[in-house]
């Protein structure tokens, strides 16, 4: 290893130099406001570096085979980057519960800088590494706030996440004893030309490693940890979660399926197409009908985004069906998707800072109370069920018809649960709205958003709207992003 | 210029939107004005139409999802042929009169106009589109300003309904989106000319489930018995000016879309399952008819008979020839302007008496004259009297499915006799009888907008009954192809 590979990890590097010098100067002050701007200066510098890596950074695997630096990876690198900085600038109505906001700064950096090596590595230590010292900081993170919810939330979380990272890291031993490597091209050859009797391990091995990262992605049957740790965990933590978290699960599924696998031609690829088919149904249809029972607004988000992570769960079953749309569309969808959710969960601190509670009905009339607030979640909202002219009318259809081009009637059937489950979805989400909209305000007190954080809202009703009228150049990068992975 | 169409509206709502709070009422100058500038649009293109032409004229094109070498191509198209250029007319006259009848409005002044101005801009766009994901996209976008115009600014169950009408068309319209996707797979286009050209023969679901799924949406909204019932309720509850939208221009998205989209591509499903469409139509008209003879609100009686009206568009597009598909077209356009104003009338009487109940009113052609003669005019226009326009359009429409299907015919002639019956029996019982002196402070149609509105709809609707050649000359080349496939299909 020389140097210049540095260049590989140029971001991660970054975030994990700036945690410990946000870690270190909490040591001199008890402030937040100084960690925080250190916090966001580590992330402009961690996205200069992006750009450096992006524009002049190499292109091919590093560090003996295990990082990759591609446009996949710095799709994700700036996504991740985007969230978490949004997550941050947002962060101080939310944090009112947290001790020590010296820690949580570092630990979303931390977190942060894991997830990036994880959208660029190409071997299953470095892997489960990363997963694993994400994860680690997450439990803490939910467990951050001084009351028991966010104390049982850290709980849940750790143990489940414990888990499925055992599971997990079963299905990368598998895999390892099967191909000798644990290089995903090594794995991906051997899988290639694998003996009719091997095949039945190769399968083992796969749906291993799907449930372990179904973990990470919210998918049924692996989502029983996301109301509560949705609810008890600090919004900004919760935020983060549902849009980072999320976004770097399916990028290192999609990274393992997909290289690992050799794309849609591998004999496998029916069946991890079924399985991710039936997670992608079953993910959707629970997570949208337990969501109407919801009156608590971050549980609510909780099952919408296990009912989200079903809609994009087809799109990687479109991948696995050959679909040449699959690849971007689940780009596609995570990046709007997380302009949405953000949008919507910022909106959430600011009402839960002012009203102080998450329940639905102190959303009555908020309309009266805030109405920039109100309408921005309006807007997320009406984007999450997927009504144009929002980002998320497009992303559905772009992955519905990824799935739809695979030519296989069962993908269309999936299709037909999908389009049912967003009228279903439609009920409550604007159930939401109307509320916020129509409903007598309980309280006449009106209230605004920061100007920082009114920014932070204007900037994501602006790119829902934007990518809803304009998608094609979303499409694009998200198009030239998927191109790298094969 | 078709784009200019779509874009006046938006134009109006980006002004009223920047509008000073205190400068409120002037919201519905500026919405009366783009409203008549797109009305003014459409009646240019009217005049410009070539008559003899075949295919789309003033067509607009761009891509606008660059993606097709991956089969995900969506292109904005716009254009108007003999089919949509009548409904255009159509949604540029009801916008006009809608506003007019809406100055009124008081409560969240602004805001209204901003949704009504979205809702022409959407219903246009989906007379307008050509591309069935363009389509959809403004099928959908209606969903919105209209939930919040029944929800905010209506009366009664206000929400109940508006989320009933919401339900209804996103269920109905989910499929679609399945059907729209299957068939854009097969021809590697979203392009309904393509698709019209060349319609898919083998898709990976049958065509016949296909069928369903599209059509589907269009009964919903059409409606059809028994997926009507959402509408009696947003009709009840709407404002005025939102019920004339409705029922003017929105029911007729559905039956557009079958005529659009459905006939041509899916001929042979159509002939499969016409029967089962003129069976529906039949009913349709019948209970409707039925049903209204039963009501005692007086918008639940225009509303249910709008169910028996669409009925008769259904009917003639189930007989799949020429002549009813004609009768069809016309029949959506003549029931828009006769319902329109039919809204009008009562939401008039409304506002004054505040009252809908028809066993309260009574003798109102005492108190006010005016409302009362144009009501009879309207009520005469809608059971059918020659020399108005829904005479020519029934008359087509039985003329063309006589003989494919006598027995919904007959039953459907039988709902005309029902519908005079309900007509006359509520004109008389609201206009005639002794002036009741609960209603003595009442006073007749006195704005100068109730006028316009008034008179501008009677326009259209006498100028049609009189001079049917100025719409059919111009539907009927927008038939004809539709008619050629259909005829050469089976």
């Amino acid at each position: 290893m020389n140097f210049g590979d540095a260049n590989y990890l140029g971001p991660a590097i970054t975030l994990f130099a700036g945690a410990g010098v946000v870690l270190g100067a909490d040591v001199f002050t008890d402030r937040r406001a100084p960690a925080r701007t250190l916090a966001l200066l580590t992330i402009l510098a961690a996205a200069l570096c992006a750009v450096a890596q992006a524009m002049w950074g190499p292109t091919e695997v590093g560090y003996g085979g295990i990082i990759r630096s591609d446009a996949f990876s710095s799709f994700f690198t700036f996504l991740l980057l985007a969230i978490t900085a949004a997550v941050l600038t947002a962060s101080g109505g939310g944090l009112q519960r947290v001790a020590q906001a010296g820690e949580f700064y570092a630990l979303v950096l931390v977190s942060t800088a894991s997830m990036v090596v994880l959208a660029q590595a190409q071997e299953l230590i470095t892997i489960f590494v990363a997963i694993e010292t994400t994860s680690v900081c997450q439990f803490i993170l939910a467990g951050l706030a001084r009351d028991d919810r966010s104390a049982e939330a850290g709980l849940k979380y750790l143990l489940t996440g414990a888990v499925s990272a055992a599971v997990l890291l079963y299905g990368f031993a598998f895999l390892f004893g099967l191909a000798g490597s644990t290089n995903l091209e090594d794995i991906a050859t051997v899988i290639a030309g694998a003996p009719e009797g091997g095949r039945l391990a190769i399968i083992a091995a796969f749906v291993m490693v799907a449930a372990g990262l179904g973990f990470k992605m919210a998918l049924v049957p692996f989502q029983a940890w996301v109301p509560d740790v949705y609810q008890g965990a600090p919004t900004p933590v919760t935020t983060f979660l549902s849009a980072a978290s999320k976004a770097a699960g399916f990028a290192v599924t999609l990274r393992i399926f997909y290289t690992g696998l050799g794309g849609g031609d591998s004999f496998v690829a029916t069946q991890w197409a079924m399985m991710f088919a039936l997670f992608a149904a079953v993910s959707m249809t629970f997570g949208n009908l337990a969501a109407i029972q919801q009156t608590n607004v971050k549980r609510l988000l909780g099952y919408s985004s296990i009912a989200q992570a079903g809609n994009i769960a087809v799109g990687l079953a479109a991948v696995a069906s050959g679909s040449t749309l699959g690849p971007s569309a689940v780009l596609f969808f995570l990046g709007t998707y997380a302009a949405t959710n953000v949008g919507a969960f910022i909106c959430v601190i600011v009402v839960s800072s002012r009203v102080g509670s998450d329940d639905l009905r102190d959303y009555a009339g908020l309309l009266k109370r805030s109405p920039g607030v109100a309408l921005v979640l309006s807007l997320c909202l009406l984007s999450l069920t997927g009504i144009p002219p929002t980002a998320g009318f497009l992303a559905k259809l772009y992955v519905f018809n990824a799935a739809v081009q695979t030519g296989h009637v069962w993908m269309v059937a999936l299709v037909i649960v999908g389009v049912l489950n967003t009228a279903i979805s439609a009920f409550y989400y604007l159930r939401w709205a109307r509320i916020m909209l129509l409903d007598e305000p309980r309280e006449a007190t009106t209230f605004m958003p920061s100007g920082t954080v009114g920014g932070l809202l204007t900037l994501a009703a602006l790119a829902v709207l934007f990518f809803g009228v304009n998608p094609t150049p979303l499409i694009d990068i998200a198009r030239r992003a998927a191109a790298t992975l094969l | 210029m078709l784009t200019t169409f779509l874009l006046l509206p938006l134009a109006g709502v980006l002004m009223i939107a920047f509008l000073p709070k205190h400068r409120e009422q002037d919201a519905r100058v500026i919405a009366l004005v783009v409203a008549l500038l797109a009305f003014a649009v459409s009646l240019v293109a009217f005049a410009m139409f070539d008559r003899t032409a075949e295919g789309y004229q003033f067509v607009d094109r761009f891509e606008w999802i660059r993606a097709s070498d991956v089969g995900f191509g969506v292109q904005y198209i716009v254009g108007v042929d003999g089919l949509s250029l009548p409904m255009i007319v159509l949604t540029g006259l009801l916008s006009v009169a809608a506003i007019l009848v809406s100055f009124g409005v008081t409560l969240r002044t602004r805001e209204y106009f901003i949704w009504l101005l979205v809702l022409e801009t959407s219903v246009a766009g989906v007379f307008l589109s050509l591309d069935l994901i363009q389509f959809f996209l403004f099928w959908e976008l209606e969903l919105v300003p209209m939930y919040l115009l029944i929800s905010i600014w209506g009366s009664g169950h206000k929400e109940y309904s508006a989320m009933k009408f919401l339900l209804y068309t996103i269920g109905g319209s989910a499929l679609m989106l399945v059907g729209f996707l299957l068939l854009g797979l097969k021809a590697g286009t979203f392009e309904i000319a393509v698709l019209t050209e060349a319609p898919p023969t083998e898709t990976l679901l049958p065509l016949a489930v296909i069928f369903w799924f599209i059509i589907g949406a269009f009964l919903v909204k059409l409606p059809v018995f028994p997926l009507h019932t959402w509408l009696p309720d947003a009709h009840t509850d709407a404002p005025t000016a939102v019920s004339v939208m409705l029922a003017g221009v929105l029911l007729k998205m559905g039956g557009y879309g079958i005529l659009r989209i459905v006939l041509p591509i899916m001929p042979q499903q159509a002939q499969q399952f016409g029967m089962v469409l003129a069976t529906l139509a039949g009913f349709s008209v019948i209970y409707g008819a039925l049903i209204t003879l039963r009501q005692r609100d007086l918008k639940r009686v225009v509303a249910y008979s709008s169910v028996s009206h669409m009925g008769y568009v259904l009917l003639g597009i189930s007989a799949l020839g020429a002549v009813g598909l004609n009768g069809a077209a016309l029949q959506m356009f003549t029931h828009g302007t006769i319902t329109g104003l039919l809204f009008i009338m009562v939401g008039l009487i409304y506002d004054r008496a505040h009252t809908r109940q028809i066993a309260d009113l009574s003798g109102l052609m005492h108190r006010m004259p005016l409302i009362g003669t144009v009501l009879v005019i309207t009520g005469f226009a809608a059971l059918g009297l020659p020399g108005l326009s829904g005479f020519v359009a029934e008359l087509t429409v039985f003329l063309g499915t006589l003989e494919v299907h006598p027995v919904a015919t007959i039953a459907a002639v039988f709902g005309v006799v029902l519908g005079a019956g309900y007509i006359l029996w509520t004109v008389q019982r609201v206009l005639a009888g002794p002036p009741n002196e609960r209603w003595a402070h009442l006073t007749d149609a006195d704005k100068w907008w109730e006028h316009t509105a008034m008179a501008g709809m009677l326009v259209a609707i006498v100028l049609v009954g009189v001079y049917p050649r100025i719409l059919t000359d111009v539907v009927s080349g927008g038939i004809a192809p539709i008619a050629a496939i259909l005829g050469g299909g089976s």
